[in-house]
């Protein structure tokens, strides 16, 4: 019996009527996720485009593969190089089994993708567990559909956690994500901020200790090691300069951080595929990096005596710190984001122009497009009746 | 000039009084349903924050404060302690004449304000705001920056608060969470956001 026979053969229960009746939101899942949905659009349709919310979702996930690529093997990589620079040659907890065949060597690419993956699973398992009960548990109380959203939020979250993060804590994180972020607006489709920001954004004032500072970017206990965006923030691109980093060295990833963020060149490879099949709107992009451009420049244009961050190029805020994955992944979330044409160019200006402003002048944070986002989605409603209302004013004047 | 510029971003955005410090809740939280008369409330808040915090700070140091009466020759009093009463009544007895003025005056604004000018006299902001004051020992010429900076701030909470709830009317909110509990995590959830500018040293 193959397994559409058998969807077909239990489908009654889950109806109306049916005996698990509840849980048809569990069966529907299952259904589309395995099998093109069999319902059709019914009436006089005007129909743009065959993409649905299923295929959206799942470009954003394929959009992410180089990412979860190089988060793999960068944090492989970096784990490796400091427990080389520390003598250490065995991991601690469970790690060492797998790792006893590869080996710690940051050399070998091997050891290096499975040392990332060992830290990128446990956590990218946590997310979908916890949070897919809290997804299901909603679904079926409330009565509508898993969605494939949650694939992406989970996706993003895990992308956006340091590689150390304590599990229990990234359970917490989703949580919050999806039932405050998400849920209790009614699910995909409903809330106004972007959930896995909002997770994320959740730990970073509950937990401070485990997601900034200098020893959470490198996972091994023990090793402290800032981001070149931290140490710009103390001493400015002559202290990235002395660190060690190179413009490049930041656009192709190898430096500390978070574990989907590092890569500049996977992001934007996500970037152009996004930006192909119109799943990311080029104008919140375009807008995003407008601001920051226009942002950093006026900083080094002004300049200052006291603070060195006012002379940091447009060109290493692109590359350094999150600012490439909040702009293609976070920023351009169709549902927190400005819905109309002209609203999503300010709406990207803002994002960019609060990122620079956060990181420049906010000692507090050295990283500024995870609060600059969400500012942002906070304000995407009242730009968009702006945009309305000039539009409603311009054609009662043109037809006056 | 660059002190007032910095205290009137610190006051907009980094103590923004509605999503700092959670005052005038109740207006808005009440008074945030549609973008158009959040606007007005927001901008009858700014005028009367304009003007009473400085007529405040007038009173408390013409009056109030430790020695303020050495102009009648009368040294050695503080009268501070009366400042939470004056504060009050000042900003009931400035309302009232407002409304009066813009009834006479100035007809559409009046209108446009509506019932939001009395409401105010008991919005907490508007006390906060001249409270702040008196506690920060601010001059003449600050109290005016951050009366307007204040009430501007707590406007475009607001507003920004109206234009969220303005779209989750298409949300699908639980029965048990309709209605003000879901303004309350919508509140939380941009008090979030503000807090990008937390810890800004102007």
């Amino acid at each position: 019996m193959s397994a559409r026979n058998f969807l077909d053969s239990i489908e009654p229960h889950f109806t109306k009527g049916g005996k698990l009746e509840k849980y048809y939101g569990l069966y529907e899942m299952v259904d589309t996720f395995l099998y093109t949905p069999a319902e059709v659009t019914r009436g006089a349709t005007h129909v743009r485009d065959g993409n649905d919310l299923k295929r959206t979702m799942t470009f954003v996930v394929i959009a992410t593969f180089f990412c979860i690529l190089m988060a793999w093997y960068n944090t492989g990589y970096q784990a490796n190089v400091a427990m080389e620079a520390m003598g250490l040659d065995k991991a601690d907890g469970w790690r060492s089994l797998p790792m006893m065949i590869f080996g710690y060597s940051p050399y070998n690419p091997l050891s290096n993708l499975v040392h990332g993956a060992l830290y990128f699973l446990p956590i990218y398992i946590v997310t979908l567990a916890v949070g897919g009960v809290w997804e299901v548990l909603f679904a079926t109380v409330r009565g509508h559909e898993v969605n494939e959203g949650f694939l992406v939020s989970s996706m993003l979250y895990t992308l956006i956690m340091p590689p150390d993060m304590p599990l229990w804590q990234v359970a917490l994180g989703i949580s919050f994500g999806i039932v405050i972020g998400k849920e209790v607006f009614g699910g995909t489709g409903k809330n106004f901020l972007n959930p896995a920001l909002t997770g994320r954004a959740f730990l970073y004032f509950a937990y401070p200790a485990s997601i900034s500072g200098d020893s959470v970017w490198v996972a091994v206990d023990g090793y402290t090691a800032a981001t070149p965006l931290a140490l710009a923030a103390s001493g400015g691109l002559d202290a990235v300069h002395e660190a060690g980093y190179g413009w490049m060295q930041t656009f192709f990833g190898f430096i500390p951080g978070c574990l989907g963020e590092t890569s500049t060149v996977a992001i934007l490879i996500g970037c152009a595929f996004l930006l192909y099949t119109r799943i990311a709107s080029y104008r919140i992009v375009g807008g995003v990096f407008l601001g920051m451009l226009i942002m950093s420049s006026v900083f080094n244009f002004v300049g200052s005596d006291s603070n060195p961050m006012f002379a940091f190029p447009w060109y290493w805020h692109l590359t350094v710190g999150g600012f490439a994955f909040g702009m293609v992944y976070m920023a351009t979330d169709p549902v927190s984001a400005a819905m109309t044409d002209t609203g999503r160019w300010i709406f990207g200006m803002l994002v960019g122009v609060m990122t620079v402003l956060i990181r420049v002048v906010n000692p507090a944070f050295p990283e500024g497009i995870m609060l600059a986002i969400l500012f942002s989605n906070m304000f995407a409603p009242i730009i968009d009746y702006f945009v309305i209302q000039a539009n409603i004013r311009r054609r009662v004047k043109r037809h006056a | 000039m660059e002190a007032y510029i910095s205290l009137f971003v610190k006051a907009v955005f980094i103590e923004n009084l509605a999503l700092s410090f959670f005052l005038g809740m109740c207006t808005f939280l009440a008074v945030s349903k549609k973008i158009s008369t959040a606007m007005g409330l927001g901008v009858a808040v700014m005028v009367v924050q304009t003007i009473t915090v400085p007529a405040n700070n007038i009173i408390y140091h013409s009056l109030l404060k430790e020695d303020a009466l050495s102009w009648l020759g009368i040294t050695g009093v503080d009268l501070s302690f009366l400042s939470l009463l004056s504060c009050i009544g000042m900003i009931a007895a400035l309302v009232q004449i407002l409304e009066m003025i813009l009834d006479k005056f100035f007809p559409a604004l009046y209108n446009a304000l509506g019932v939001f000018l009395p409401l105010i006299t008991v919005n907490c902001a508007i006390l906060g705001g001249s409270l702040f004051m008196i506690e920060r020992d601010y001059s003449l010429g600050e109290s005016v920056t951050y009366g307007v900076g204040s009430g501007f701030g707590w406007a475009l909470a607001i507003t920004v608060m109206a234009g969220v709830r303005e779209k989750l009317k298409y949300s699908d909110i639980p029965g048990g969470l309709q209605g003000l509990g879901i303004t309350f995590l919508t509140a939380g959830l941009m008090s979030l956001g503000f807090m990008a500018f937390s810890g800004i040293q102007l």
